[in-house]
């Protein structure tokens, strides 16, 4: 149990313990009054455990379970059942959602791969804020689908205005743990989340609310239907993920090839990436350009690939600005071969152009990140540390942007290990 | 059409011949669109349906695209009936998808109309009811639905494919059980949401359609972002391949025939579709620990020492090192770290023998022979392909696993390989030739032993 609450932080602490209050609530009352309608939550808690069993990991590190997340929305958005009105509870909806959920994390938990408890109590309590928002609201919105009136019109409009308040909310608790997470200011934090969450989202809605008004004519059989719909999402955004993740590895395993060779020192291509992009972050960049960054830092200096020798070291700080200057080029040219990364080849290709010539922030940002690991290497001595910010700071007047070396300079103090006496 | 052959044209002109033919009937016939009942509702379908034909759709098998305006035209089979069903078929013709000329348009509205009608018309046979299905009716709606569905698909893909067969001048590919299965599976599952189009149009009208379609076209946009990832992943890992490569003028490209010709002998033995994919990947990687060897040795003329015989032996081991953080490949690292082994067990870098060897490792191997002898080196020219056969067949048994140079020799004989481009003598000054090759069979390494 140890290793699942390992490396959480007190926001998210906060959440899961709330999320475990609303779910203890929920299954109490819900086994003090008894389940109303026991087959039909039956069937949606085994489609939130179903859900919950096929839930992904999308770039970024950020898990969903789309079949469950529309599952428990269509829960909770139920009228009626061929026409015979639903009045289960808030807390009863609480009650399915968390069994489900459980029920959906065991078989995870069996093989060895522990819950992410963040992710699962932010899908709880999106849930339950709907569901204490929506089904006080039930009876009424089914009357009005009644004669006389015989309108579904208001229930449609309730249903998408509290999932759009619902996702919104998400959103923001999402975006606020990341912001902590990753060291990022909370407004980029928030763009970012919404530029992942928005297609998934409106997918997860629309299947909820479809699943709601479908029980109202099909019966249960609803869930039989949607199930294969939804899957079909799911293997989409899940070959997407993943071939996302793939490409990420494989340019981050690739890029050791210059060390391999003896072209640079081992292990640099991998500090130079992650400095600059801690860096990036600093700097208030948005997802998509953090991860061409990435790229471009992992890659900087494969155009040495080319060269007849390996400079010595690879301490391309210290070699004559022409030589530094070639080997951009050359490893912008290799980039530009894929035919896709044309921005990633850029950045490489100016990376050592100086201030004056006004390269992009990414490039900038490169070239200080490599100048730092050149003096620096994998070593976390802290005076070492200190010297090799000092003399970057004296090469400001012309070659690095002071912006891109005093937000280094912070990110370079948060990550050194404090000297312990 | 001006570059058809023409039995295709004689088809084409059939096919479209017979839809204005129907839909004609249709429209000029009193009484005939009596059963389409509520134009509004026929329209809302129209307009629905062209809206999903008119997105680019993407390829889940090579020759099909299969779309979302499937599932309008079943539903609208049940909500207007087969004359409806085939005037909504039709409207494919208007369609605005990029890089769709107006022959294929009108091939395709002919063939929506032809199907929609028949799938109308049986759907009828069997039972089921014309408009829009009341709340309860709808366990009365599901089977003469997958009854009309049923005929649908084949119709659709029978009409479809026999334009492609006839209209490609190649042989037909074989379409891999697989891609069908995942076809078929597609299809099943907008038939699905055509259902519900048809079974909600009772209670939300056409924001039924637009619930139904947003999780659908969501979806395509991930299939489409993941297949503009997974072509972007595989250029760049080509373009990375060759740039380890860039150091030795001769093996330029050895990276990409090799995977290519490693593919070809996997398709051969009957690899799935995962498989496949990883042992594309292995091949095209097989070679990037040579970069831990030092030029020196790669170029040295003459018997090796023992100490530079021992650092060429290690370069599959560092290729290992290199991708082992890609976590696909799990068998696709033994092929690269073993693609030096020999079948008699005297190969390196472990000495593995015959069954010993990891399969892909006995693929790669032979391709990797394949390559080296049919490519340009600097102590050599290419050699022709019935030479480099022969060579491979000499070495079955001792070098290479006799099974796997069968199956590409029985590749080569149904496509036959690409030699790459004559090397025009390298460049001077920008780069390095190798005068040693060791994925040369017909080049033994020599090794000096003793001090």
């Amino acid at each position: 149990m140890n290793r699942v609450f390992q490396g959480l932080d007190s926001g998210q602490l906060l959440l899961i313990a709330a999320a475990g209050l609303v779910a203890v609530a929920g299954v109490a009352h819900t086994a003090a009054v008894g389940l109303v309608r026991p087959d039909i939550a039956v069937g949606f808690g085994a489609l939130i455990a179903i859900g919950e069993l096929a839930r992904l990991t999308m770039p970024g590190n950020r898990e969903v379970a789309p079949i469950g997340a529309a599952a428990a929305l269509g829960y909770t958005l139920l009228l009626d059942l061929s026409d015979v009105p639903l009045d289960h509870t808030a807390l009863q909806v609480v009650a399915v959602i968390a069994v489900g959920m459980i029920a959906g994390a065991l078989p995870h938990l069996a093989v060895g791969r522990p819950p992410r408890l963040d992710a699962m109590a932010r899908r709880l309590l999106t849930g339950a804020l709907l569901a204490f928002a929506f089904r006080p609201l039930a009876g009424t919105l089914y009357t009005l689908t009644q004669e006389p009136t015989k309108t579904w019109w208001p229930a449609l409009v309730v249903m998408v205005a509290l999932i759009a308040v619902a996702l919104l909310a998400d959103v923001l608790i999402a975006a606020m743990l990341r912001a902590e997470q990753v060291r990022t200011a909370f407004r980029v934090a928030v763009r970012d989340e919404i530029r992942m969450a928005f297609p998934l989202g409106a997918a997860v809605a629309a299947s909820g609310v479809l699943l709601a008004l479908a029980c109202h004519s099909m019966d249960l059989m609803a869930l039989l239907v949607f199930a294969a719909p939804l899957l079909v999402t799911q293997v989409a955004f899940r070959k997407y993920a993943g071939i996302r993740a793939t490409y990420l590895q494989t340019v981050r395993a690739l890029s050791r090839v210059t060390e391999v060779g003896g072209y640079v020192e081992p292990g640099h291509s991998r500090r130079v990436s992650r400095l600059a992009v801690a860096i990036g972050r600093e700097l208030g960049m948005a997802e998509p350009e953090l991860l061409e960054l990435e790229y471009a830092a992992l890659m900087h200096d494969i155009g040495q690939l080319s060269l007849r020798d390996p400079i010595p070291g690879g301490a391309t700080v210290l070699t004559d600005p022409e030589q530094a200057r070639r080997i951009a080029e050359l490893g912008a040219a290799v980039i530009r071969q894929t035919g896709v990364l044309d921005r990633v080849a850029e950045l490489v290709r100016r990376q050592c152009d100086s201030i004056a010539e006004d390269p992009p922030l990414s490039s900038r940002i490169i070239k200080a990140a490599n100048a730092y690991d050149d003096l620096v290497g994998g070593s976390t001595d802290r005076d070492r540390a200190g010297a090799a910010l000092e003399r970057l700071r004296l090469g400001i007047g012309g070659e690095y942007d002071p912006a891109v070396i005093e937000a280094m300079a912070r990110v370079v103090d948060r990550l050194a290990p404090v000297h312990r006496l | 059409m001006r570059g058809l052959p023409w039995p295709a044209k004689v088809y084409l002109v059939v096919v479209i011949g017979a839809a204005a033919v129907l839909v004609g009937r249709i429209v000029v016939v009193p009484g005939q669109l009596a059963g389409v009942g509520d134009y509004a509702t026929l329209l809302v379908l129209a307009l629905l349906f062209l809206v999903c034909e008119s997105m680019p759709t993407l390829l889940n098998v090579e020759q099909f695209a299969v779309s979302v305006s499937f599932s309008a035209a079943l539903a609208a089979v049940v909500l207007v009936g087969p004359e409806g069903a085939a005037i909504v078929g039709l409207t494919a013709v208007l369609s605005v998808r990029p890089g769709l000329p107006l022959v294929k348009r009108l091939f395709n509205g002919a063939q929506f109309a032809i199907c929609g009608y028949a799938a109308g018309k049986v759907y009828q046979f069997f039972g089921g009811v014309t408009g829009v299905p009341r709340v309860n009716d709808f366990e009365a709606l599901v089977g003469p639905y997958a009854v009309a569905a049923a005929l649908f698909v084949p119709l659709n893909i029978v009409l479809t494919l026999t334009m492609v067969r006839l209209a490609s001048t190649e042989r037909a590919e074989r379409m891999p059980a697989r891609g069908m299965a995942q076809f078929l599976l597609s299809y099943f599952g907008y038939a699905t949401f055509g259902l519900l189009v048809a079974g909600l149009w009772a209670t939300v009208a056409s924001i039924s359609a637009v619930l139904v379609l947003l999780p659908l076209f969501i979806a395509r946009w991930a299939f489409g972002q993941y297949h503009a990832q997974q072509r972007s992943y595989d250029a760049t890992i080509a373009a990375l391949c060759q740039a380890v490569e860039t150091k030795d003028y001769y093996t330029r490209g050895h990276c990409t025939r090799v995977s290519l010709a490693s593919t070809m002998i996997a398709q051969e033995i009957g690899m799935g579709a995962e498989r496949l994919r990883a042992i594309r990947y292995a091949g095209m990687l097989h070679d990037v620990g040579k970069l831990g060897v030092p030029t020196k040795v790669l170029q040295k003329d003459g018997p090796l020492t023992e100490e530079e015989f021992a650092a060429i032996q290690l370069h599959p081991m560092r290729g290992l090192e290199i991708v082992r953080g890609i976590d696909f490949l799990d068998e696709a690292f033994a092929g690269i770290m073993h693609h030096h082994e020999r079948h008699d067990g005297r190969g390196y870098p472990m000495g593995l023998a015959g069954d010993e060897i990891p399969e892909f490792a006995r693929v790669i191997a032979v391709a990797d022979a394949f390559d080296s002898m049919t490519s340009d080196r600097s102590y050599r020219g290419a050699r022709p392909v019935e030479v480099a056969v022969a060579e491979l067949h000499k070495g079955a048994g001792t070098q290479f696993d006799p099974v796997m140079v069968a199956a590409f020799v029985r590749a080569l004989e149904r496509e036959p390989w690409q030699p790459p481009r004559k090397a025009s003598p390298p460049p001077t000054d920008e780069t390095e030739t190798t005068t040693k090759d060791h994925d040369d069979p017909t080049m033994p390494i020599e090794v000096v032993s003793g001090p």
